[in-house]
């Protein structure tokens, strides 16, 4: 006899709304999601010029509670936990031994003994797996919450206006600001952050309310120019903020360094795993970096796109896109020449045509939404 | 310029209608809708002969990048020199300001092997996924 195993995506409690509103789903690492529901340019020009919603509900949470939660923190994740008071959020990386990104994550301090982590949805089982073995020998108490929040995105430059009318307290948030609070009588926590490279705020709710939070946030947010927004959008958002795609930008064989995010790296913080290979790395330089490539001809780069030098080939692009803000073909790939100054020119390799492109300052744009 | 009820379709879904002595190219309102937004069309020289079903423009949408195949052979004799400059005109009016480029068909047998739209129509509810 033979078994055969079949996977059905996911879905999440806003599917039938993104039908009823004309979502064209595909798989999204086994979740059935909207890649857009008008066009990606629109999608994508409505957070920059207005704002948008985003169902981000594949994602996953994981609360840590105890009296050595902050100290878990800082042993699993490179950025300084010490930083943060009851109510701020913070951008870190989980690093393996190697200095390897096991994940990217934004994790809120909700109390001295309260932590909760959020998590990319290709990797749950595997972070959970991780955190659990780490929390050996500590004071703490994992929960994987995955199956009980979902998650939307209001982003874009109106965003605080048209959550000021829904839940006042959140909408005065400070950028990275967390605030748990009731909606619709259940637990809830709404964040100022989100991954589009404009302000907006993230609300984890339970899956029983997600979808009167979509609804009244479509509703209400009209008047403001909310439009919802896919997963098309979303790429082409994060990628012109310069942010990662786990999987894609940055996995357990890339350290920070080397993806440019030294920044969430703090070695002068107590030790933490993967901290003596960054070390290292830091002494002896790197050998390839995630750079930003923008090209200098109309076309539009796509991922595994060689990047040269003369005839010399650097490295191949791991996330490209044509960014709508910039109207040009933009991407970012390990080079093996990790130190090329913006303005330096190389070439794309596109469809076996040599495409002429220049090393680019990432984020590639920087919204006066974030710099206020 | 050109109602999708006087076209013909190629199964790779171009439509083409005559005008005069040459005939009009675009892709049709099926195919914009699946590729999204059209970000970049590199179109043919004015000139070049080209066959039947031969790769003759390339299309970029920010989802991938497609072959638009001619569909009859003949020589180029116009491209729509908006097209560059506005490539979003093959989503916003596939069959009339996003036509791509004006072909003189070198048979006519090969027009008539094309579906008209009501077969078109046909073969999209058959070839749906």
């Amino acid at each position: 006899m033979r078994m055969t195993t079949t996977t059905l995506p996911r879905r999440t409690a806003l599917y039938d709304l993104h039908k009823e509103a004309g979502g064209r789903m595909v798989d999204f690492h086994g979740w059935e999601l909207p890649v857009q529901y008008s066009s990606v340019m629109q999608e994508h020009h409505a957070v920059r010029r207005a704002c948008g919603i985003f169902d981000v509900s594949h994602m996953g949470q994981v609360e840590v509670k105890g009296p050595d939660a902050i100290a878990f923190m800082q042993k699993v994740s490179s950025n300084d936990a010490a930083r943060l008071k009851d109510g701020d959020a913070m951008y870190a990386h989980i690093l393996n031994e190697k200095g390897g990104v096991v994940d990217d994550i934004i994790y809120s301090r909700l109390g001295a003994q309260h932590v909760f982590i959020v998590v990319n949805a290709a990797t749950v089982a595997k972070d959970y797996a991780w955190l659990l073995e780490h929390a050996e020998g500590m004071n703490v108490t994992l929960e994987n919450r995955s199956e009980h929040f979902g998650m939307v995105a209001l982003q874009g430059p109106k965003a605080e206006r048209l959550l000021s009318d829904i839940a006042p307290e959140a909408a005065k948030l400070k950028r990275f600001g967390a605030l748990p609070l009731q909606l619709y009588n259940r637990d809830s926590l709404i964040t100022r952050t989100g991954y589009t490279g404009e302000d907006g705020f993230e609300l984890i709710v339970p899956n029983e309310t997600v979808p009167r939070v979509w609804e009244t946030l479509v509703a209400e947010g009209a008047s403001y120019g909310l439009v919802p927004c896919g997963l098309g959008a979303r790429d082409t958002l994060r990628l012109e903020a310069g942010y990662l795609l786990y999987g894609s930008d940055v996995d357990d064989d890339h350290t920070p360094y080397e993806a440019g995010y030294g920044w969430v790296v703090k070695l002068a913080k107590p030790s933490f795993i993967g901290r003596e290979p960054l070390e290292r790395q830091k002494k002896e330089g790197l050998k390839r970096k995630l750079l930003g490539v923008k090209l200098l001809e109309r076309g539009v780069p796509r991922s595994g796109a060689p990047v040269l030098v003369g005839e010399e080939r650097l490295g191949t692009l791991t996330s490209a896109t044509f960014s709508p803000t910039l109207q040009a073909g933009i991407g970012v790939g390990y080079l093996s020449k990790p130190d090329l100054a913006p303005g330096t020119k190389v070439s794309v390799e596109l469809h076996g045509r040599r495409m002429a492109a220049e090393i680019s300052a990432v984020p590639f744009y920087k919204s006066p939404s974030l710099t206020k | 310029m050109a109602n999708p009820e006087s076209c013909r379709f190629a199964k790779s879904h171009e439509w083409i209608v005559a005008e005069g002595d040459a005939a009009v190219v675009g892709l049709s309102n099926h195919a914009q809708k699946e590729i999204t937004d059209v970000v970049f069309v590199e179109l043919p020289k004015v000139g070049r002969k080209l066959k039947q079903g031969e790769a003759a423009a390339v299309i970029e949408s920010v989802k991938a990048a497609f072959d638009f195949y001619a569909p009859v052979s003949g020589e180029v004799t116009a491209v729509n020199p908006d097209l560059p400059g506005n490539p979003a005109l093959v989503n916003q009016s596939p069959h009339e300001k996003g036509w791509f480029f004006k072909i003189k068909p070198s048979s006519e047998a090969e027009m008539n092997s094309l579906m008209d739209f009501a077969a078109y129509q046909e073969f999209l509810k058959t070839a749906a996924h």
